[in-house]
């Protein structure tokens, strides 16, 4: 019998490993048919990726990335975990960055009581633009996708308007760059200098922290258990007990209070204020991301690191003559590989996993009929 | 008319799926009218005019009836008037009773299984299989079904069902396959089996009654229902009232069943009880406490077990491991958790216990629990319900589409709780267990309890002319006559 599980464990692990391998696999190769179609030679393409993907100063940009990455992938996991699908993360790490800079350019108080003043402030905000969408769910019943498409852009108007000089914005001396009041010094992060290879930013430690209470509160807490259950089967879940309009409500603003502290490593690590090239798009990449990780707080960090790798080295590509396009046609492919071959994977896991029980337990009968003609 | 019978798990749904093209066979043929066919896809089968009606209801719940019927065959008579004017001529052919415009959701299951059989029927399918088809309906239904039946027979169509009520195999069906555990062990004649043979052959054991022995009623109440009231508003806008003056008490030791034909107010009933529908008026109250307006989760802390009626759609994560399954709904008790944590270790654990001893056929805790068959996920259900020591279960067809040992033993199990004060309400469409089991029944129609009986005396016929609102009050059995006012 243990056997068995064992063996059914190993199973699944290789259909978790297939599906991703699968599609990263199936991207490359049309990638390689994409570049082969514009005349140029894909394998030099790939070895240029490796090679310039593993310098070390490529190695620190990419973890750089990868933080902000990994932060985007769990805010939009938690909504998938519960069968939500929240776009809106792009507002809302968008709004929250936007009013923790605000809220850090006019204070200067310790670092120690700055930083996590903002970092607090950033989780608020986002979780209030979550809510909004959660709110409108459980009472109107309108749908999630609906409302945080248009939260994001309301987002955008409400920065744009906001961040006018006079307003809550300044021009800066050059008179081209609108921003908020850059951050006291003593509230950056911190940082570690790891000389010509670059700064590597210590946010990173933030976006551990949070991929671990992802893991521990989802698959530990009882918290954790209604949230899987509403998202496996609200019928079920609400006949267990969970309130389900409730659980709708609480990991939307869950989510958006994870998205907030995406603009965070940008903010505290590296621009030091919120300006109008602050970067945009963020909550989608944080759905591919999602997709290619299968919530699984490793998966999404693997996730990450790929979507850093690739966009340092198709950067690189286009120095070297390529179009630079490529990395749109590289993570496209990837993710509809990725939703393609989850699907298929986990179809076929089902099915096999019942032709097995079924196989072993008539072999059991088949066991016990033999013992009773033998004894 | 051919019957297939077998234990859960046998292999019957199997069987089935693969006649259906929705599964593939390893090896072996199937005939059809002399010639050999494979089926890749149930498109295949029903172009050889073999159509299902499964077990569990494949309709899609927010499409009307003509939607879902016209669902794929929009071919044949298109999808306006025309198919409705077929459909019409359906329903009235084999009395079928089927309104075209109705939204599915808002029919009960015996009207869903109406749906499905003209489903099968409006793409002219010459062989019917119908998985289970009588467990949903009152004895007087089942006649006018196989009355259908036997006048689709007479039409040169061929049935073939499979049922575990060996009564009915063998006064409907003209042979009868016996499988066990994926094999054929026999076939029977109906003129000249018994069902004690049958049940034998099938199991190799006697089959077991539902019958209760002495009365362990107690005078505590254990749970009390006052004047409840519950309205829902229909897909018109309308605001119906789905229960009305619904008051009694089930005390400790006590079971009262609930008979009634499906869709007459039972599934609300438990959702009231469970805390999923908010009653308009109106008091429940377990043991002393008023739980009128309790959350769900508390009730169920308050010693509340509950099996389904729809174990898929409300007893199990299907995706999710059993030993998870072990844990819904009883997240916050012990042994699945501590201190607001999950405790996994002693969770699987104790769902290996349950698994032995409950007999839950599974190779192991690990898998999901769609990979088991649908007798051994009730088991499952009914021994994580039992585990948390209930004081008050809620038993919705417990032993629905459960196969004849397993039966016997969910039974033996409900009347041993109840033995140590147990409170039961027990809702059934299988008459026999609901006059077996109950120390009170209770007649439910159109959302208001209509008649009180006595399971000692009283009749599956006696109560099945209540449950169609024929008779009301007080039955008292009568020598030769059915149900009586008073």
């Amino acid at each position: 019998m243990k056997k068995f599980t064992a063996r059914i464990d190993k199973e699944r692990l290789i259909l978790a490993l297939a599906a991703p391998v699968l599609a990263v696999v199936a991207a490359l190769v049309v990638t390689a048919l994409v570049i082969l179609a514009t005349g140029k030679d894909p394998f030099a393409a790939f070895s240029d990726m490796l090679s310039y993907g593993s310098a070390s100063d490529s190695q620190i940009y990419i973890l750089n990335k990868a933080t902000t990455y990994y932060l985007a992938g769990i805010a939009v996991a938690i909504g998938f975990r519960m069968n939500l699908f929240n776009i809106g993360v792009d507002g809302q790490y968008r709004m929250a960055a936007f009013f923790a800079a605000v809220v850090g350019g006019a204070l200067s108080l310790p670092g120690i009581v700055q930083i996590p003043l903002m970092i607090a402030t950033a989780m608020l905000v986002g979780a209030m633009w979550a809510g909004i969408a959660g709110i409108l769910k459980v009472t109107r019943g309108v749908s999630e996708v609906i409302s945080t498409i248009m939260l994001n852009a309301i987002a955008t108007a409400v920065i744009g308007y906001l961040m006018q000089p006079g307003r809550l914005g300044q021009l800066d001396d050059a008179g081209t760059l609108v921003s908020t009041k850059p951050l006291p010094k003593s509230s950056w992060f911190f940082s570690i200098d790891t000389g010509p290879a670059g700064v590597l930013w210590g946010f990173f430690v933030i976006a551990a922290l949070a991929g671990l209470a992802y893991w521990f509160v989802l698959g530990r807490t009882r918290f954790g258990f209604d949230l899987r259950a509403v998202g496996q089967s609200e019928s079920a879940a609400s006949a267990s007990g969970v309130s389900v309009k409730k659980m709708i409500a609480t990991s939307m603003i869950i989510s958006g209070a994870m998205a907030g502290l995406i603009g965070m490593p940008t903010l505290l690590n590296d621009s030091h204020m919120y300006s109008n090239d602050f970067p945009l798009g963020i909550g989608f990449t944080g759905i591919a991301i999602a997709l290619l990780g299968r919530n699984h707080p490793v998966g999404i960090a693997l996730g990450a690191l790929l979507w850093g790798f690739l966009e340092r080295t198709t950067n690189h590509l286009e120095f070297m003559g390529y179009d630079k396009e490529i990395l749109g046609v590289i993570q496209g492919v990837i993710v509809l590989c990725v939703v393609i071959a989850y699907e298929v994977v986990r179809r076929y896991g089902l099915k096999r996993q019942q032709q097995r029980v079924g196989a072993e337990l008539a072999a059991q009968a088949a066991r016990s009929i033999k013992k009773e003609v033998t004894a | 008319m051919h019957a297939l019978c077998g234990e859960n798990g046998a292999g019957k749904s199997t069987l089935m799926k693969i006649l259906y093209g929705m599964q593939k066979p390893d090896e072996g043929t199937i005939t059809v009218d002399g010639a050999e066919a494979t089926f890749a896809s149930p498109a295949d089968a029903i172009v050889r005019g073999i159509g299902m009606v499964h077990q569990h209801f494949m309709l899609a719940d927010n499409l009307t009836v003509l939607e879902n019927v016209v669902l794929g065959g929009e071919k044949l008579y298109g999808i306006g008037n025309k198919a409705r004017k077929k459909i019409q001529e359906i329903s009235d052919a084999y009395g079928l009773g089927v309104r075209a415009d109705a939204v599915v959701e808002d029919l009960g299951v015996a009207d869903r299984q109406r749906v499905e059989i003209l489903k099968v029927l409006y793409r002219g399918a010459t062989t019917l299989i119908l998985d289970e088809p009588t467990a949903v309906l009152v004895p007087q239904e089942v006649d006018a079904l196989f009355d259908n039946l036997r006048e689709l027979k007479s039409e040169g169509l061929t049935v073939i069902f499979i049922s575990h009520k060996l009564g009915e195999v063998l006064s409907v069906a003209d042979e009868i396959t016996v499988i066990r555990r994926g094999t054929t062990v026999g076939t029977a004649d109906p003129k000249t089996t018994t069902s004690k043979q049958l049940a034998e052959l099938m199991v190799g054991s006697e089959l077991p009654s539902p019958e209760t022995r002495e009365s362990t009623v107690t005078d505590i109440p254990m749970l009390t229902l006052d004047d409840l009231r519950l309205t829902a508003t229909d897909t018109d806008g309308v605001v119906r009232e789905v229960l009305s003056g619904i008051s009694f008490t089930i005390h400790q030791g006590e079971v009262l069943g609930i008979a009634g034909v499906e869709g007459n107010g039972q599934a609300e009933l438990v959702e009231a009880i469970m805390g999923m529908r908010d009653p308009d008026g109106g008091v429940i109250t377990l043991g002393t406490a008023d739980i009128s307006h309790a959350p769900t989760r508390k009730r169920r802390e308050g010693g509340v077990g509950y099996i389904p009626e729809d174990r898929h759609r409300h007893g199990l994560l299907l995706e999710a491991p059993l030993w998870e399954n072990r844990i819904l709904g009883h997240v916050t008790e012990r042994p699945n958790s501590k201190h607001g944590l999950i405790d996994a270790k002693a969770a699987r654990v104790d769902t290996a216990r349950i698994v032995r001893e409950y007999d839950v056929r599974t190779p192991g805790i690990d898998v999901t629990a769609a990979s088991l068959s649908g007798g051994n996920q009730q088991k499952l259900i009914v021994g994580r319900e039992m585990s948390h020591k209930p004081k008050l279960l809620i038993a919705a067809h417990p032993t629905r589409g459960v196969d004849v040992g397993a039966q016997a033993q969910i039974w033996d199990q409900i009347r041993e709780a109840r033995r140590e004060g147990l409170a039961v309400l027990l809702i059934s469409a299988d008459l026999d267990e609901l006059i077996g089991l109950s120390d009170t029944l209770r007649v439910m129609y159109r959302g208001r309890l209509v008649a009180d009986a006595d399971p000692a005396t009283i009749t599956p016929e006696e109560l099945g002319s209540a449950m169609t609102g024929a008779a009301s009050g007080h039955l008292e059995h009568q020598d030769g006559t059915g149900g009586e006012d008073r």
